[in-house]
């Protein structure tokens, strides 16, 4: 319960601290950059690397990668949305969050299983 | 590029404690998938895109709100503001997928903390670059294409005489 508790702590501060720095920049697709910050990664790897090992942790490193391609996907999918049609941000980026899923999971089971 | 710092005004107490709270519930699901199917699976939830919509809806509407005549022209500002935060957030991606290549090569050799830092030092000079030079690009194909026709017009017309 410990774990889960500082778990929770780390990924909020991490992510929060992220979305902030991306607030106060400017151009907004300057501040963009920090959307795609690897605020979960910094906030899971350094804990799963003390508590499972330096493998485990790369192991799940290797499968961001198929995670990032899905997040390319995901957000160009957003963007086309936003700027081709009349959809608000939140409709828009619910709809392209299956992309994530489908491009993630496709790339982990062809190069990854 | 600039600071607004007049902006951390603009969000409300409730909408950074949302972000904490989503952050650490994907920080929290993340380890538990990868308790339960692994670290090949629970690895993909590394890049998820966690704070993305929250990020973008607040985007959209601080931006709406600070601008524009009409409720139309309003929420065609906001939803311009969130596709330029999405393009943004696509060339950061490019940048995300470095982070997990350089953890993943260092990791089991080196000390947790130092990759962690370089892998954060590479994303962030990556992301930067990749956005400037995207920023560049477009100008720089534009001059030579505008050059390309100046020469076309002008040798038709000396071809002409």
């Amino acid at each position: 319960m410990t774990t889960i508790l500082f778990r929770f702590l780390i990924g909020g501060l991490v992510v929060s601290a992220f979305a902030v720095i991306s607030d106060i920049l400017k151009p907004k697709s300057f501040a963009g950059l920090f959307g795609a910050a690897p605020s979960i990664a910094l906030a899971t790897i350094g804990l799963t690397a003390s508590a499972n090992g330096t493998h485990y942790a790369a192991l799940e490193a290797r499968s961001m990668i198929a995670g990032a391609v899905g997040f390319f996907v995901f957000v160009m999918c957003v963007t086309r949305i936003l700027l081709r049609h009349k959809i608000e941000a939140g409709p828009a980026t619910l709809y392209s969050l299956p992309f994530w899923f489908v491009v993630s999971f496709a790339i982990r089971y062809v190069c990854f299983s | 590029m600039s600071l607004q710092l007049d902006a951390l005004r603009k969000t409300k107490p409730s909408e950074y404690a949302l972000r904490f709270f989503i952050g650490g519930c994907v920080t929290v699901a993340t380890g538990l998938i990868a308790m339960k199917w692994g670290p090949v699976v629970g690895g993909l939830f590394l890049a998820f895109p966690a704070i993305f919509p929250a990020s973008a809806t607040l985007v959209e509407k601080h931006e709406g709100k600070s601008g524009g005549q009409g409720r139309s022209e309003k929420r065609t500002r906001g939803r311009r503001a969130a596709g330029l935060d999405a393009t943004g957030a696509s060339i950061g991606s490019i940048g995300l997928l470095i982070f997990a290549l350089v953890v993943w090569r260092l990791l089991p050799s080196s000390g947790n903390t130092a990759v962690l830092i370089i892998a954060t030092l590479v994303w962030l000079v990556i992301s930067v670059l990749f956005w400037y030079v995207r920023r560049r690009l477009p100008r720089f194909f534009f001059a030579r294409l505008l050059k390309r026709r100046t020469r076309t017009t002008e040798y038709s017309r000396s071809s002409h005489h």
